[in-house]
């Protein structure tokens, strides 16, 4: 799988809700970050985002979606990315890629719209890719959002 | 609809569905409650030096918070005295020395009072000096700076800052003094959510303890799997340590006691709150005590109530160092903004836990907040159900505490919401009876 593919097929686990998929992508010690100033926002900087989590507590969000009493998944939240044609950057630690995006979700009569660009730094583990950071750089990150319940 | 029509719809253990529904409700508080009581407008260190200004709406009025050449804070109007233009369209910035309208060049000092007009000679012998365009942007007579926390009321008449708010004002007291040098800055950016709902429903869920056992399961249910089976010795992951507090019992949350002043104001967890079990920091502890004396730190230390409200705009977590700010935008749609502060001389790890529980427990992607923003946006729609046109707030009401005053109760009393609409209700129909003629 070229690190292209691998990371339409990332978007896929999640528009499929195959979330436990989606999970066993990152590597041990993977990120899943949305500064809260988009792309503006330095790496390490002492500044809030919108989420920036590690395998727990990914693993925290997937767990709740499972649980019937997830008020707020009734009635289900559904997603589609719209992922153009990922480019290779630079990065210091070797595979960087950068993916512009459409997010699209949807629950009862209201969607979310939201624009962005992805980094993926990824890893090779044998013949597999994992996931060392995946930062979504909302193109409206710090503006009044509504509520996103699944992983733009 | 008049004085003794929104008289009615609060009475003394319940409220009526339209408090929450009704789009001429809300334009009436606008011109009445809002103007009439002191609204958070936001905190000194965001404009550190004279010229700096923030944008911000109360009252549905478009305003500017602005340092001045003194070093003082003024509230002006965000409208040209001209044809109307806003002085400036960003949430922030720096004006330099003076304002410059964009659209005819009109200027104003820092103080909004005016300073040209492009071709003067054009207004000789006309009225405008004696009109209000003739005056400047005009500024808020009623701004008060607490400890840099900034307030102004809209209105005049009414009770004064101090009166207003009275000892709720010892909440802002334990955040800011939680910086051994008594300073705060608001750091780290700010959190922005839009829920479709009435800000009252916002702020009465503040001061609610009993949903976060049923509201909150999925979250603290997920937290409490994976964490279960952990050695004792482990130390926790601070997200933990925030989150899973959120699944205590009734029991905790009614021993955590609550108390209530005049005009609105909360205090929750005046004995102990979901944020007393957080890691010590013994430097930090002596620090405090070298600064602000033994007694003090300790009641400084000891107390980190769940949430204060100084009403209606204000909600403060003295710990984590945190605060909301509610503005309305509609009857069924409310900004919430969640600001984090660093305490000046304090550990990193107090601002970490600022940002920290202000990304897990209000972003719009937040694990906790989703089932509390279904809550509120789909009671919204449920309120509209017949047969009930009301909103039940019995729980532990007694004909005593009609006498008003600062009292204490327990932590699931729902006195403390319902000592939110009395001030609603009075405030709102203030200065209702003289236009009414009454």
């Amino acid at each position: 799988m070229t690190a292209q593919e691998f990371i339409a097929h990332e978007a896929h686990l999640l528009d499929a809700q195959r979330y436990d998929e989606w999970l066993a992508l990152f590597a041990e010690d993977g990120r899943y970050w949305v500064p809260l100033q988009g792309a503006a926002q330095t790496e390490g900087a002492l500044h809030n985002s919108l989420a920036d989590e590690d395998r727990l507590l990914l693993s925290l969000r997937i767990e709740r979606l499972k649980n019937p009493r997830a008020h707020s998944q009734h009635p289900a939240s559904r997603c589609q990315h719209l992922l153009q044609a990922p480019v290779q950057v630079q990065a210091d630690e070797g595979n960087a890629w950068r993916t512009p995006f459409l997010y699209i979700e949807s629950r009862g009569e209201r969607q979310v719209l939201l624009a962005g660009s992805y980094t993926h730094r990824l890893a090779r583990v044998g013949g597999d890719w994992r996931i060392r950071l995946k930062r979504v750089d909302l193109l409206d990150a710090g503006k009044p959002l509504p509520a996103i319940q699944l992983f733009p | 609809m008049r004085r003794k029509d929104i008289l009615a719809l609060v009475q003394e253990d319940r409220v009526h569905r339209d408090l929450y529904l009704s789009e001429e409700l809300f334009a009436l508080e606008q011109r009445h409650f809002f103007a009439n009581t002191w609204n958070y407008v936001g905190h000194a260190s965001q404009v550190p030096a004279a010229g700096d200004y923030i944008t911000v709406e109360i009252a549905g009025q478009p305003l500017l918070m602005v340092r001045q050449a003194d070093g003082g804070i003024r509230v002006l109007n965000n409208r040209c005295a001209h044809k109307g233009m806003p002085l400036s369209t960003d949430e922030c910035g720096s004006t330099g020395k003076f304002f410059r309208c964009p659209y005819h060049a009109w200027t104003y000092k820092l103080d909004g009072s005016p300073l040209a007009v492009p071709i003067k000679n054009g207004y000789e012998g006309t009225r405008l000096k004696e009109c209000e365009s003739g005056q400047g942007m005009g500024a808020l007579q009623n701004v008060a700076v607490y400890r840099d926390f900034v307030f102004a009321k809209i209105n005049d008449g009414g009770p004064d800052f101090h009166a207003y708010f009275g000892d709720v004002l010892g909440a802002i007291d334990n955040l800011a003094d939680r910086s051994p040098v008594g300073r705060l800055r608001v750091e780290g950016g700010v959190i922005r959510n839009i829920i479709h709902c009435n800000w009252k429903m916002y702020l009465e869920n503040i001061n609610d303890t009993v949903h976060p056992q049923s509201a909150h399961e999925s979250a603290t249910q997920a937290a409490n799997i994976l964490w279960q089976g952990q050695p004792a010795d482990v130390a926790k992951p601070m997200a933990m340590e925030q989150i899973l507090p959120f699944g205590a019992g009734y029991d905790f949350f009614d021993r955590m006691g609550g108390r209530v002043y005049p005009n609105g104001h909360s205090m929750l967890g005046v004995n102990f709150s979901i944020h007393s079990g957080y890691a010590q920091v013994p430097e930090y502890e002596a620090a405090l005590r070298a600064a602000h004396g033994e007694e003090r730190a300790s009641e400084i230390l000891q107390r980190s109530p769940q949430n204060s409200v100084c009403f209606p705009s204000l909600s403060v977590k003295g710990s984590p160092q945190a605060i909301r700010v509610i503005r309305p935008l509609a009857a069924d749609r409310t900004l919430i903004e969640a600001w984090s502060f660093r305490a000046e001389g304090a550990p990193e790890l107090l601002f970490e836990r600022a940002m920290t529980y202000n990304r897990l427990v209000f972003s719009p992607m937040s694990v906790v907040a989703h089932d509390d923003v279904h809550l509120f946006e789909s009671i919204q729609q449920g309120l509209r159900a017949g047969r009930n046109e009301w909103v039940s707030l019995h729980r532990d009401f007694q004909p005593s505490e009609l006498e008003g005053g600062t009292r204490e109760v327990n932590g699931t009393n729902e006195l403390l919401m319902r000592n939110q609409f009395r001030a609603w209700a009075r405030f709102m129909t203030a200065d209702m009876a003289m236009e009414e003629g009454a």
